[in-house]
């Protein structure tokens, strides 16, 4: 993947193994220099623009944590009327995106504005200390849906946000995860070439927030995709068009490596926890058709 | 040099000067006294008169957050809002101004609830004084058109690179028909050249705008933001003299007194209530009664230096205050003492007309013996039967 020309400089401040970083990485292979970024605050801001240094070689702005769609539509505005033709992508986490810039988001959805959003979805606001969000899975221990003695950590699923944007009539929307770099480049790519507003969601396990070695984070989220807890899928004017199939694990070889599910474990094994989480992935596999099935062997003739 | 005059409502008025000014980018939404503004430019939109982006946003905080990416991107830029629009774009206000982007915003000024109240005071703006947009205070119609083309002069101006607020009083002005000098395009062509951006966000030359900022640096881009504010001054004085050697009304000058020369008794007052006070002056004046207006016409920058040569020789000082620092004062009132600190002149502060409510010429009248007996510090014109 490494090229002569990496427009997501090195020696930014994020942790090693950050998923997140290596979204930033790839989104920007996959725009290359023609591109404007609106970032929202979070990690990557905070990684990548410590003033006077910053990790971004192509034109990049921060203003807030909740206005990055806004910004966005008032550069992409701003570039319309004067007749240039830069792409605009707009960044944020899942903190940003489905919680506080929501209304901003979907304002920009509706108005059909040209641009990109993109978010490195790390299941909780992490800049802040791990705290949940509406994209925290079920179950997950964070710092304000700790895991305790009449808790097993965050109460809610994930909120559905992809399906949320398709009802605004993007006309593309998809999930990818940063285990699948050559997946994430060509939906980025996909996704600024569609005109209209467009959205990308990519998983990016946070070893930090997560609870995992930093060499892990590529396993880490080829679990997820393989237990069928994240679905990478493609939606075009509404419609799942393309879905990755795989033959699923059971969920808890994703939840076990994860400080994040411990309490499923330890001190006691839950079964009944780790059914409910298993009966997600079944719903996801039913939902997109992810299951590859394999074919039984046939009876051999004598 | 000849100008049209034209009998037009205020937010028409207005609008009309948006449109000289050739914003390339409008982001709005609608909000009461504010929308007459925006409808008048939508009209001029759809009509092919004005050739300019307009982003009809979700809510004022988008609003001024697409004029803030707009700017970025190297677009002159433009909105307008009141009251607890302005208080839901507090939070982008600070940011325009720190990231030095010279968006210019008519404030139609409103009261802020609670109790939900749709008329005027100024309370919404003086909310953002700290916020380092420049704030400039309307008495009439010509005086709110024309302050629009000073505003973007002065923003744009690479000394300056700050935003800017005209503010206007809600329905005393933004509904209210007066007869309005107004300058052709060729005219405020002749003025306003166009936006030449300082930096923008260009794929040609990327930079990174809005980084965050560790104590090591934090202190200095408040520094040099607070020094801009300071040059904004000048520069509007300037900008100001220009336009009165241009088009005949001089606006050099950041406060204006009216009968100050010999007045022992000054009030001191922003917006469309100075129109009143002259006329109460006026009777005043003609009973024999030694009274004088200092009208303030820039809150920020604020002109201490300019308030304290034209105040030195008065004995009391009346603030009329259409906002109230609630434990405080009127935020006038503490500018105005701060100015005069050391002289010992008395400045008494009157909280007056919150909320829409009528300040007529006798009570200017009344202000002005309160302040003679040395009363003052209070809200003016209380229903005490309410209380």
């Amino acid at each position: 993947m490494e090229t002569e020309c990496e427009l997501f400089d090195c020696g930014h401040r994020a942790c090693g193994g950050c998923g997140a970083a290596l979204a930033s990485r790839l989104i920007l292979k996959a725009a290359g220099p023609e591109t404007i970024i609106a970032s929202a605050t979070g990690c990557m801001e905070v990684f990548s623009t410590p003033y006077p240094e910053t990790a971004w070689k192509v034109p990049w702005i921060h203003s807030l944590f909740e206005n990055n769609s806004a910004v966005a539509s008032g550069i992409e505005a701003s570039l319309k009327r004067q007749g240039r033709k830069e792409k605009v992508i707009a960044i944020g986490g899942d903190g940003s995106t489905f919680d506080i810039g929501v209304l901003c988001l979907s304002g920009a959805f509706e108005r059909g504005h040209d641009f990109t959003y993109v978010c490195y979805d790390n299941e909780a606001y992490m800049n802040t200390g791990i705290q949940r969000s509406g994209a925290t899975p079920y179950d997950a221990s964070t710092t304000t849906s700790p895991a305790g003695k009449c808790s097993m950590g965050n109460p809610r699923p994930k909120k559905d946000l992809p399906a949320i944007l398709a009802a605004h009539g993007a006309p593309y929307v998809a999930t990818a995860s940063i285990a699948y770099p050559m997946d994430v480049v060509k939906k980025i790519e996909k996704a600024i070439n569609t005109p209209g507003p467009c959205y990308v969601q990519l998983h990016a396990p946070c070893c930090t927030g997560w609870g995992f070695e930093g060499e892990k984070t590529i396993a880490i989220g080829k679990l997820a995709i393989e237990t069928g807890l994240w679905v990478n899928y493609e939606m075009e004017d509404g419609v799942v068009t393309r879905v990755k199939k795989v033959v699923r694990k059971p969920v808890e070889e994703y939840l076990q490596e994860q400080k994040r599910f411990r309490h499923l474990f330890k001190p006691k094994r839950n079964d009944a926890e780790i059914a409910k989480i298993q009966a997600m992935a079944d719903r996801n596999a039913a939902k997109y058709g992810i299951d590859i099935k394999l074919k039984e062997p046939k009876e051999s003739k004598g | 040099m000849k100008q049209k005059i034209a009998i037009m409502e205020g937010s028409h008025a207005v609008a009309e000067a948006v449109k000289y000014c050739r914003p390339q980018v409008i982001a709005a939404y609608p909000i009461t006294p504010q929308t007459h503004i925006v409808e008048a430019l939508a009209e001029m939109v759809a009509n092919c008169e004005l050739d300019c982006e307009y982003i009809t946003v979700e809510s004022e905080f988008s609003a001024l957050s697409a004029c803030l990416g707009a700017s970025a991107a190297g677009s002159r830029t433009y909105s307008a809002t009141t009251s607890q629009g302005l208080a839901l774009m507090f939070e982008v206000c600070f940011n325009v101004a720190g990231m030095r982007l010279p968006i210019v915003m008519t404030i139609a000024n409103r009261a802020l609830g609670a109790p939900l109240s749709i008329w005027n005071d100024q309370q919404d703006s003086i909310s953002l004084r700290d916020s380092g947009w420049m704030q400039v205070y309307a008495e009439d119609n010509q005086e709110a058109t024309d302050l629009h083309y000073l505003a973007y002069r002065v923003s744009e101006n690479h000394k300056v690179l700050l935003p800017s607020f005209v503010c206007f009083d809600g329905f005393i002005l933004s509904h209210t028909y007066e007869p309005v000098e107004m300058l052709s395009q060729e005219q405020v062509d002749s003025y306003l050249p166009a936006f030449k951006p300082f930096q923008r966000l260009d794929a040609a030359d990327p930079i990174s705008f809005g980084m965050y900022a560790t104590p090591d640096y934090y202190l200095e881009f408040r520094y040099e933001t607070d020094q801009a504010m300071k040059r904004a001054g000048k520069v509007f004085g300037e900008a100001g003299r220009e336009f009165g050697e241009l088009f005949g009304r001089d606006y050099s000058a950041p406060v204006e007194g009216y009968h100050l020369d010999d007045a022992d008794t000054a009030l001191v007052a922003m917006g469309s209530i100075c129109g009143t006070v002259k006329d109460a002056i006026d009777e005043m004046r003609a009973a024999g009664e030694k009274v004088g207006l200092l009208k303030i016409r820039c809150f920020r920058p604020f002109p201490s230096e300019e308030v304290r040569k034209a105040l030195s020789g008065v004995s009391r000082v009346a603030v009329l205050d259409k906002n109230i620092s609630l434990g405080a004062k009127g935020a006038v009132a503490l500018e105005v003492k701060d100015a005069l600190y050391g002289s010992q002149i008395p400045v008494l502060d009157y909280i007056i007309g919150l909320g829409g409510r009528d300040v007529r010429k006798k009570d200017i009248a009344t202000v002005v013996s309160l302040a003679r007996a040395g009363k003052g510090d209070l809200f003016y014109g209380l229903r005490t039967e309410l209380i």
